[in-house]
């Protein structure tokens, strides 16, 4: 499994060290019409490199010293999921809890990922009203994002507005279309960012 | 004549059916039956078989089968990987056990060749025998084992020369010319030679083509002809028949067709073999044994002690595990078929007077005899002392109490204690590969060598205070014998078993185990997993979930064939039914993952 992932990774660092990190979790990828073309779309975005979690870990057994290495090199992290049962898909949650140790990932006044920026891309079966009070899910759709929102300012990392789209289930694909495009133009220009300041610091 | 024919048929087939399964009972082994029933049967027993002789000629072809099927085992690198145990220890083992008695014999006042030809003959062994016993206790992979192996191979090559000398300290007049034995030598090359080729371009193809008409019984028949046409031909060029057809196995062995020719040929070699042991049995002359039994009895004795002594001696020279140099004399100690052949020999050509020669074939025959009955006290002892050893050491440090108990350390067995041991469970292990046991010892883990069947042994390695019981073994037999042992003595000892296939799985069911794991089955599946991802580039996941459907799917269709496989018939059409059950299983999977294609919402 070990030797899978760096082969998987390889790919994606013939240049340089990846900046940017994309942890891809979708359990059924074969029946995704939204989140795997954001995959498809990152992966064609040099300095980013795809996590397929699913695909690395059928069994769960995530490899923590490799993930914490690529963390590491990344200043960027982009959670890229749908939305189950208000959360993230129970192979993330395995990741956090197996990856993100304590005074590795917090708890320490230098940890790993202080200063690193941590960005959420993620869609929802149901349409954006159905997020609010009296509404199929009583709440807005902010409220479903505390957890995540506290794991990252509890690392020290900087919240980045999430990317999220509603309604996939029903999405025309002029919508998912628009929603790709979207997604790109703000990788690249994260990805481009920092590239920028890789150089600064370099000068 | 084909009355008589069938009728001793009966009688050999009946005392073995009687004689052989009482034995084993008893834990005297097959071996012993085999001899008991022969001894009765015989002359000096019930007289029901009055030609012992031509009982013996024809079942030596039951030592040729077996070397016919070593030979099938051993493909000629690792022959020639073993040349330094069968020359070096064989040639050493001959030599000095000849020298020895060689020795003794004329201390004791008998004339020089005489002396020389018993010695030679007497430093044979029995390879039948010998065999034999190693397999009984599954001795072969031992160190023990393949010098016993080595030292009989080298046996049979040297009884050639000694069956042509024996002439030569004759009458001299029957003794041949220096120029005689360099055709003979070209002879055998020519026909070795012969062989190699023919094997290749003659039989191979031969046996394609009889394996392609699928007439099974015409496939038997030409394994049949092959062993016997090899071996006779090579006993006209010289060359003693079971060395001539083990060469022949040799040359076959990594045919495509090796295992087929094993299963064809093995059930003929076990028959022919213990119809040898009957022979010796029969061969027994009471009436040269009754007419001086102190001087016959004083000479086997005498026999059997130097030679054990010596082959103690040399075994200590060998790179053989503590505790099994007794064993490894023991098993080597009888003489063999060749000394039949070679005191034959030496009488015709007149240099032993027939009374030497038969009361010497009588020493030989009743060290036969001897062997299975000192093996067996062997056991009997070594298992005491294994037990005791145990009871001492309970006493002062109360050890692996908690401890779980592997019986059975191979392949399988090694995964699991290994898997264990890093997780910190305290075990101890139960194996008859000695190497085996040295190595663990040296890390720490309480083994115990022998049998893992035996009462004895599983109450010494501490069964009562044990948490569980892991049963690795690889013989199936053997498998079923220690959980009957471990249920029946030990009921609330729960037991972690490996099928190694699925009657198996059942017979264990059958016996109250209730975890229980098919021994190839998870490794299939993880690399089915592979093909579909590594290979074909499917969805990881996805796969992992096929995978438990499949086992889940497949394990309930084993268990409800379990109540259906003693009934033959039923099972037969069960199985059947299963596989159509597990097609439509598959379909039914298949049909649910394409339903789900249609419907995404994310």
């Amino acid at each position: 499994m070990c030797y899978k992932t760096h082969a998987k990774t390889a790919k994606n660092t013939t240049m340089t060290a990846p900046d940017i990190l994309v942890l891809y979790a979708h359990p059924a990828p074969q029946r995704s019409p939204v989140n795997r073309r954001l995959a498809d779309a990152a992966r064609a975005i040099p300095g980013v490199a795809v996590q397929d979690l699913y695909e690395l870990y059928p069994d769960f057994d995530i490899d923590p010293d490799h993930e914490r290495s690529l963390l590491a090199a990344a200043h960027l992290v982009v959670f890229m999921h749908p939305i189950r049962w208000y959360g993230m898909p129970s192979m993330l949650k395995e990741w956090m809890d197996v990856v993100l140790r304590p005074g590795w990932a917090y708890g320490r006044g230098d940890c790993a990922l202080r200063g690193k920026g941590c960005w959420l891309v993620t869609t929802t079966g149901s349409g954006a009203d159905a997020f609010q009070a009296g509404a199929l899910h009583g709440h807005p759709f902010d409220a479903f994002l505390l957890p995540i929102r506290q794991a990252a300012a509890l690392c020290g990392m900087d919240w980045l507005a999430p990317l999220v789209l509603h309604g996939a289930a029903d999405a025309s694909e002029a919508v998912i279309e628009a929603h790709v495009h979207e997604f790109t133009r703000r990788l690249a220009g994260y990805a481009s960012q920092a590239a920028m300041k890789e150089v600064r610091h370099g000068a | 004549m084909e009355h008589s024919l069938l009728l001793n048929a009966c009688v050999y087939l009946a005392a073995a059916v009687i004689a052989v399964p009482l034995s084993k009972r008893l834990g005297m082994g097959a071996v012993l039956g085999y001899l008991v029933a022969g001894i009765l049967i015989g002359p000096f027993g019930f007289k029901l078989i009055a030609e012992a002789e031509d009982a013996l000629h024809f079942a030596e072809f039951g030592v040729v089968l077996l070397l016919f099927l070593i030979g099938l085992e051993l493909e000629p690198s690792r022959l020639w990987a073993l040349r330094r145990p069968i020359f070096g220890w064989g040639g050493a083992q001959v030599g000095l056990v000849a020298a020895v008695l060689f020795g003794a014999a004329l201390l004791a006042g008998v004339s020089w060749k005489i002396a020389l030809i018993a010695g030679l003959g007497l430093s044979l062994s029995s390879t039948a025998i010998a065999l034999a016993s190693l397999d009984e206790r599954n001795l072969m992979p031992t160190p023990a084992g393949q010098a016993s192996f080595s030292i009989l191979l080298f046996q049979d090559i040297a009884a050639i020369p000694m069956i042509a000398i024996v002439p030569l300290l004759g009458i001299p007049e029957s003794a041949g010319g220096g120029g005689n034995a360099w055709i003979a030598v070209v002879k055998v090359i020519v026909v070795l030679a012969g062989l190699v080729i023919g094997g290749r371009f003659l039989v191979r193809p031969l046996l394609r083509f009889i394996a392609k008409t699928d007439a099974r019984e015409i496939f038997t028949a030409f394994a049949l002809l092959l062993v016997i046409a090899i071996s006779l031909l090579m006993q006209s060029v010289g060359v003693s028949m079971a060395l001539g057809a083990f060469m022949a196995g040799v040359l076959l062995a990594d045919s495509e067709y090796r295992h087929a020719l094993e299963t064809d040929l093995e059930p003929f070699k076990g028959l022919l073999l213990g119809l040898f042991f009957i022979a010796v049995g029969m061969s027994v002359d009471f009436s040269v044994f009754l007419a001086r039994p102190a001087i016959v009895l004083g000479l086997v004795a005498g026999f059997l002690v130097l030679k054990i002594g010596v082959l103690y001696g040399l075994s200590r020279a060998f790179d053989m595990a503590r505790g099994q140099h007794l064993q490894f004399a023991l098993i080597l100690s009888q003489g063999g078929e060749f000394a039949f052949v070679v005191f034959g020999a030496a009488a015709t050509a007149r240099v032993f007077s027939a009374e030497v020669a038969s009361t010497l074939v009588v020493v030989v025959a009743l060290s036969m005899v001897v062997t299975p009955l000192t093996l067996m006290a062997y056991d009997r002892v070594s298992a005491r002392r294994q037990g005791a050893k145990r009871d001492d050491q309970a006493d002062e440090i109360e050890p692996n109490e908690d401890h779980v108990i592997i019986a059975g350390f191979g392949r399988f067995g090694q995964i699991v204690g290994r898997f264990l041991n890093v997780s910190g469970v305290k075990l101890t292990v139960l194996d008859h590969d000695p190497d085996q046991v040295d190595v663990l010892r040296r890390f720490g883990f309480k083994v115990f060598y022998g049998d893992a069947t035996r009462a004895d042994l599983i109450r010494g390695a501490g069964a009562a205070k044990a948490r569980a019981l892991v049963v690795a073994i690889d013989d199936i037999e053997d498998s079923l014998a220690l959980v009957e042992a471990v249920r029946r003595d030990y009921p609330d000892l729960p037991i972690f078993a490996r099928a190694r296939n699925v009657t198996h799985y059942y017979q264990l069911m059958d016996r109250g185990v209730q975890m229980i794991e098919r021994e190839t089955f998870e490794a299939a599946v993880k690399l089915g997993r592979s093909v579909l991802t590594a290979g074909l580039g499917q969805s990881a996941y996805r796969t992992r979930q096929t995978a438990d459907k499949f086992r889940k799917y497949n394990l309930q269709n084993v268990l409800a064939v379990y109540p259906y496989y003693k009934d033959r018939d039923t099972y037969v059409s069960m199985a059947k039914r299963g596989r159509d059950e597990l097609e439509t299983m598959i379909a039914r999977d298949r049909k649910a993952v394409e339903d789900e294609t249609g419907h995404d919402w994310d």
